[in-house]
């Protein structure tokens, strides 16, 4: 049961790269009308994806596994703010805003604050001048920290231009590089789909 | 100190992810579990709100059948939640990864390749510019040599791709330093959150 | 009994953690409560994105799309600040939108700080149309039908109803876009509105991603870069203004000092205790 949705694939593909070229109103409406399905399908995937995460919680509480209480936590959670969403809405003023004011916000922000204690204690641990490699890569980053911040500028007033020297060469070719070889892996991996040559996102045959 | 119960709240639970620091807790693991539930519970109302009761529900109330195509494909979709019913999610998968693999194609040629190969093959900067132009250029080749893994890297190839390694880890090194920097920063601002927001012991409180 | 050699060396070497995690909190809290103001001298980079707000004529459109959620606001919103003041003094008039579900809520906090200012009203200033659900799928329609796409704004009034969008259909009537993204949000622009419809575009972006658009900056796709937290101070000093972004860059310096002294520590004590022969020279 393979080959029609690759026919599928092939025909979406062909008919979104031919729109790029066709300016007329017609064209660029069907194609508003093909991405407004594409993301009523993008939602069904979020709620697939909130059933596999209820799924697997539920069977840890049913079973009463070690950490139960916590899934239980979590199924509260997402079914009380789910359900609060759906019909009181999102916005400032509704329960939902402001649970997540309280506690969706200030999780988020901790959670990746945390982050920098962790870098340090990484960096301090891990970042070795083993060869000359990693010498550049450290020598580098050290430059980096110090002249991007107002006190490199006290350290040595060569700081700031060494640093945007260092952007606007090095960093600049390498980058350019990366993004040439990203984009050439992108097109020739999405030609790949359209074709049909790659299948894996079809998953098991 | 605060007075505004979600101001609490906020804190209480920053501070219970903070204690993840001294070592896993019961504290942390509520705070991370809720976290869980209550971001997903949030972005399915969200997307409820926003893509399906306009975009399905509300269009097929007014009479506008044709809603009823992304809702089946959305429908499908679920199937992949069950091992027995997970062949039938290919034909949203196929229409899904058909259309952004079309859209790709043109988007990633015309603004990644073509322009970023335009923009390094113009003409050097004048003067003492034209040093730092030549490096770019000769970096650019040199990671592209790099990333060339269909020969081996030897001889003028090889020296090109070591060349290219030393331009990238100056690029990596670079991108170390700002990200230091961007993890340093979300930890700023929860400690201006907590000693500003919530304790008022900051200036400007 | 003699003390062992390298024995300071390898003590530090072992250093448990949390004495860093100290060292770090210490490092952020100290300057927040005993700011010394260091300067801040605006990068290049910045100063570009500026002169082409500084570029528009007056009374003209630019879109405005925020996109980031509370996990990297740190960064984006006071330079989403310091940018909507600027656009507000400038007596420009931003039509602004998020990618970004729990976007709304962030944006119309800086609108409110940005506003209150400056002195401006919403509808006769500005209009915010709120989010929209499909990121790339938006950026594309933004090309052709903006009212399509939004049919009401934030607070439920009907676009077409709006005066302020009267003029605006689709991207070829901005003369600016501005983008403060903290995701591939970004690539869209530069891929749909900066090349495939010609819009001249400066990009706010967290640290973390800011050395990635050198490229674009070169070829001229964008024509400025505010990067990060340093960015967006450098954006206030621009304006004259004291915002979280100037408050932070003291404990700013003071943090990576200790990071790069951590660093440079735990090389130095490598090297004492005879690490790197080891490994790299095949010693005993």
């Amino acid at each position: 049961m393979r080959f029609g949705p690759l026919v599928v694939t092939f025909l979406t593909g062909t008919t979104l790269i031919a729109i790029f070229f066709i300016p007329h109103h017609a064209a660029q409406e069907t194609q508003s009308v093909i991405l407004e399905w594409a993301d009523v399908v993008y939602t069904f995937a979020l709620i697939l994806g909130s059933i596999a995460l209820w799924m697997s919680h539920q069977k840890k509480v049913f079973q009463r596994a070690e950490g139960w209480f916590y899934s239980a936590v979590t199924l509260v959670a997402l079914t009380g703010v789910t359900a609060l969403g759906v019909v009181q809405g999102v916005s400032g003023t509704t329960l939902v805003g402001q649970i997540y004011d309280s506690v969706n916000a200030p999780l988020a922000s901790t959670m990746f604050s945390l982050l920098a204690f962790f870098i340090a204690s990484a960096a301090f641990r891990a970042f070795r001048a083993r060869n000359v490699e990693a010498t550049l890569l450290l020598v580098t980053a050290i430059v980096m920290m110090i002249g991007r911040v107002s006190i490199g500028e006290f350290v040595w007033s060569g700081f700031p231009p060494l640093t945007e020297w260092l952007l606007d060469v090095p960093n600049l070719a390498a980058k350019r590089a990366v993004a040439i070889g990203v984009g050439l892996g992108a097109v020739s991996t999405a030609l790949k789909i359209i074709l049909g040559i790659d299948r894996s996102y079809l998953g098991r045959a | 100190m605060s007075h505004d119960v979600g101001t609490w709240i906020a804190a209480i639970l920053t501070l219970c992810v903070f204690s993840f620091l001294y070592r896993d807790n019961p504290l942390y693991r509520f705070a991370e579990h809720l976290f869980v539930g209550a971001s997903a519970g949030y972005l399915l109302a969200v997307q409820y709100q926003n893509v399906l009761r306009p975009n399905v529900i509300e269009k097929l109330q007014r009479g506008q059948f044709l809603a009823i195509i992304p809702l089946v494909l959305g429908i499908l979709i679920l199937g992949r939640a069950w091992e027995r019913t997970s062949g039938i999610a290919r034909w949203s998968l196929a229409f899904y990864v058909g259309i952004y693999s079309g859209i790709a194609v043109p988007s990633y040629l015309q603004a990644q390749i073509f322009a970023q190969v335009a923009d390094a093959l113009k003409p050097f900067a004048p003067g003492w510019g034209a040093v730092s132009s030549a490096l770019v250029l000769l970096g650019f080749l040199s990671v592209l040599a790099y990333f060339f893994f269909s020969a081996p890297h030897k001889g003028v190839h090889g020296i090109a791709a070591r060349l290219g390694i030393w331009f990238l880890m100056v690029a990596f090194g670079a991108s170390f330093g700002y990200t230091v920097m961007a993890r340093v920063s979300l930890l700023i601002a929860r400690m201006q959150f907590l000693m500003r927001d919530w304790i008022g012991i900051l200036p400007g409180a | 009994m003699a003390a062992e050699p390298n024995g300071f060396w390898r003590r530090v070497l072992a250093i448990d953690r949390r004495w860093i995690f100290v060292l770090i909190g210490v490092g952020t809290a100290l300057p927040l409560l005993f700011p010394v103001n260091l300067p801040v001298t605006p990068s290049p980079r910045v100063q570009a994105a500026y002169n082409a707000i500084e570029a528009v004529p007056e009374g003209s459109l630019v879109l405005m799309s925020l996109d980031y959620e509370p996990d990297i606001m740190a960064e984006l919103q006071p330079m989403s600040i310091a940018v909507l003041r600027h656009c507000f003094r400038r007596h420009l008039k931003p039509i602004i939108l998020t990618l970004y579900p729990a976007g709304p809520r962030l944006v119309e906090m800086a609108l409110a700080i940005a506003s209150e200012a400056e002195g401006k009203r919403n509808y006769d200033d500005y209009v915010f149309l709120g989010y929209k659900s499909g990121n790339q799928a938006v950026v594309l329609g933004l090309g052709e039908n903006i009212k399509g796409l939004f049919p009401r704004d934030f607070y439920g009034a009907a676009t077409d109803t709006i005066s302020l969008m009267k003029r605006a259909n689709s991207f070829a009537d901005f003369p600016l876009l501005i983008n403060l993204s903290g995701s591939t949000i970004a690539d869209y622009y530069i891929r749909i509105g900066a090349s495939r419809y010609h819009r001249p575009m400066i990009l706010g972006a967290t640290a973390v991603m800011a050395t990635d658009y050198y490229p674009y900056l070169s070829s001229g796709q964008i024509l400025g870069l505010i990067g990060g937290m340093k960015g967006a101070a450098e954006y206030e000093r621009l304006m004259g203004i004291v915002g979280d972004g100037r408050r932070g860059m003291d404990a700013q310096s003071l943090v990576h000092l200790i990071v790069v002294i951590l660093v440079l520590l735990g090389n130095a004590a490598l090297f004492a205790t005879g690490g790197l022969k080891r490994r790299v020279g095949g010693g005993a």
